[in-house]
């Protein structure tokens, strides 16, 4: 009997569901039996890569990161297989209003910030490591106000960045973190006014969402999915609806070299231990 | 600038957030993919938000520093266009603008424009242009729209007058029936203007208008009919039968030869009858609007028909059955009722006197006889030989429609 390769994904959107139901087909078509399980959150995903369940995970920066933790800890191997063109050297903003009168970081001082979800690469846990990098630390030096929509989705929802985005322009906080193209996109649909905010800081980049190899999981099978999965062309009418769902041009194969500044700022706000543990007390997913 | 700079635009202080990123698009599509743009700016926050868009859109950003950043051209932008297909063009009267077959695959676009592949695939049971199309249609469509009328203003509706009550039951009773059969005339080409490819656009249109044309008959009849009394009148199982026949059937060109040429080019010489013959002026009023309008349905089922006749002679026979068939199907009904029939008569009489009712029988035998002179000539025109046309004529009398 063929063995069929099993995926994990979050669902963070109703999207989701077509998105895989369109990369099964694709699959099907040519040769590789797929199926995929979908979870509510990033956390239970990750610990299925380590008993069995999924041979494969689609995984958020900080579920990669726990991966590679828990597989530390265990003494396996995990290994970003793919990944999007899009997934690479992403950077955060720390945006204030044009008129704050705030023009350093130093400005920030006594002010409140507002962040995503607890559990945000782009809009909480980096801009926090990038912060308090430059000398500002939450509770010391500004107050935090986290916009925290959809715990143990990894930030995948848009909608925590919005809130912030318009709790600034309300003035009810100082600045607002965001990932640099939700930046832009919220100009383009009317959530901000050009001109309203302006960039006060922007973080190192950072890689995004990478496909996780579980350990153990059927090497052959892997392979022929990252293959299929490259060769993927957006020019080929019949693939790129799946593409542009997902937001890239092209796959490409993964790395694990992105993710030093999300690692320092797990450690840092002790999200995670060493061996994959979950530390953050007020995380609810 | 030295001889090895890249091609440069600058966007001066026009930001990503106020459209930047149509210069940059525009000058990127002036160099091959893998050339190098190089964007000059002194627009705050233009670095984090150039990378952002490059990553997006599939470009790299290879090197910025300072108010410049270098761009290589990611090979995405043509990506989407490949393979996609023009689908026709506008101007119907230009060499190949309408297509034979329209492509499910072009679905809703507009005739000539550029069709991405990929999209959806779209049903459209009418998708031949033989079996839809006539070379008239767009200046029927155009003369459809301006002889559009208003029944509030075109019709005066507080036009004084008192008619005896045989009369006014009369004219109800007439309503009544001619509501009945343009709620067909409505049905009817609207249930084929949910299969039609929209390919064929001036179709579709005269189609859309035909089909307010009798949204439009339908309110001035039941107005009309309400003038005086609260409610219609009778309706009969046979002309109801009668309208079925054409209601069913399943072919376009065929429902168009029932509908317009035979049953709208019949109705046309009854609203000229009523016109005539109208005992108050605001049912003259409306006989004389609808038969202009009725008057253009069949101009288009006649165009129609002629084009596919040329192309499919073969066709002619199908019509002909299809006048049998619907005769067969009805002779057991009592075809017009006799209701409407009587009343036609006392209408043309204009009194109850033995004499006046002698000419008003009179009148509606020679409408009946202009009614099947009228179908003749339609139908040789459609190619018929002189016999036949005259006998088929004859077959479609057990209602005017």
């Amino acid at each position: 009997m063929t063995e069929t390769l099993i995926l994990g994904a979050v669902a963070y959107a109703p999207k989701v569901v077509t998105i895989w139901e369109g990369f099964k087909a694709h699959f099907a078509g040519r040769g590789l039996a797929f199926d995929y399980l979908l979870y509510s959150n990033y956390e239970r995903q990750v610990e299925a890569q380590f008993d069995g369940t999924i041979h494969l995970a689609w995984n958020s920066p900080l579920a990669w990161l726990r991966a590679e933790r828990m597989a530390k800890a265990r003494g396996l191997p995990v290994d970003a297989v793919a990944m999007r063109d899009t997934d690479r050297d992403l950077t955060s903003l720390i945006v204030v209003r044009a008129d704050a009168g705030i023009e350093t970081l130093d400005g920030l001082r006594g002010k409140t910030v507002g962040f995503g979800a607890v559990d945000s690469p782009q809009a909480t846990l980096i801009p926090l490591e990038h912060l308090a990098r430059q000398g500002l630390l939450a509770g010391r030096d500004f107050s935090a106000r986290r916009f925290d929509v959809l715990g143990g989705k990894h930030g995948d929802h848009i909608g925590g960045e919005r809130d912030a985005a318009l709790a600034l322009l309300r003035g009810e906080i100082d600045a607002a973190c965001l990932i640099d193209g939700n930046h832009l996109a919220f100009t383009a649909d009317g959530t901000l006014t050009p001109g309203a905010t302006r960039i006060l800081a922007q973080t190192g980049a950072y890689d995004h969402c990478n496909f996780t190899a579980s350990p153990g999981a059927p090497a052959g099978l892997v392979g022929r999915f990252v293959e299929l999965l490259l060769a993927m062309s957006w020019d080929d009418p019949a693939v790129r609806p799946l593409l542009e769902l997902e937001g890239l041009k092209q796959w490409l194969p993964g790395r694990s070299s992105g993710y030093g500044l999300l690692e320092a700022a797990v450690d840092r706000q002790g999200f995670y231990a060493p061996d994959g543990r979950i530390l953050a007390a007020d995380y609810r997913y | 600038m030295d001889a090895s700079s890249p091609p440069t635009i600058d966007i001066e202080a026009l930001g990503f957030d106020r459209g930047a990123h149509l210069l940059v698009k525009r000058a990127l599509s002036r160099i091959p993919p893998g050339a190098t743009l190089r964007v000059l700016s002194c627009a705050p926050g233009f670095q984090a938000h150039l990378a952002a868009w490059c990553r997006a859109q599939g470009h790299r950003l290879a090197e910025a520093s300072g108010m410049r950043a270098d761009i290589v051209r990611g090979g995405y932008q043509a990506g989407r266009w490949q393979g996609a297909e023009r689908c026709g063009k506008a101007d119907p009267r230009e060499p190949e603008a309408v297509a034979e077959r329209a492509e499910s695959r072009w679905g809703l676009a507009a005739r000539g424009a550029t069709v991405e592949s990929g999209g959806p695939e779209w049903h459209f049971p009418l998708d031949c242009k033989a079996e839809v199309w006539a070379e008239e249609a767009a200046e029927l469509y155009r003369q459809a729209l301006a002889a559009q009328w208003d029944p509030e203003t075109a019709v005066d509706w507080n036009a004084r007058f008192e008619l005896p009550d045989t009369v006014e039951d009369a004219v109800v009773q007439v309503m009544t029936y001619l509501v009945e059969n343009e709620n067909a005339a409505l049905l009817i080409p609207a249930r084929f203007l949910g299969r039609l490819h929209p390919h064929y656009r001036e179709i579709m249109q005269l189609l859309a208008i035909q089909v307010a044309d009798e949204a439009r008959h339908i309110e001035v009849f039941t107005r009309r009919a309400r003038l005086k009394r609260r409610e219609p009148a009778l309706s009969t199982a046979g002309g109801q039968s009668s309208l079925k026949t054409l209601f069913d059937a399943p072919d376009f060109s065929i429902a168009s030869f029932l509908l317009s040429v035979l049953g709208e080019g019949t109705f046309v010489n009854l609203l000229r009858f009523l016109h005539a013959h109208a005992p108050d002026p605001v049912t003259g009023q409306i006989a004389r609007l609808v038969a202009r309008d009725e008057a253009r349905h069949v101009a288009f089922g006649m165009a129609h028909l002629l084009h596919r006749l040329r192309r499919e002679p073969e066709l002619r026979s199908r019509l002909a059955n299809a006048v049998e068939l619907r005769y067969d199907s009805l002779a057991a009904t009592a075809g017009l009722n006799e209701e409407v029939y009587d009343a036609l008569v006392l209408l043309a009489a204009g009194a109850w006197s033995p004499a006046a009712i002698a000419l008003g029988f009179e009148a509606v035998q020679a409408l009946q006889r202009e009614m099947a002179e009228g179908r003749r000539l339609r139908l040789q025109k459609l190619g018929f030989e002189e016999d036949q046309a005259r006998r088929l004529a004859h077959l479609h009398t057990r209602n005017f429609m």
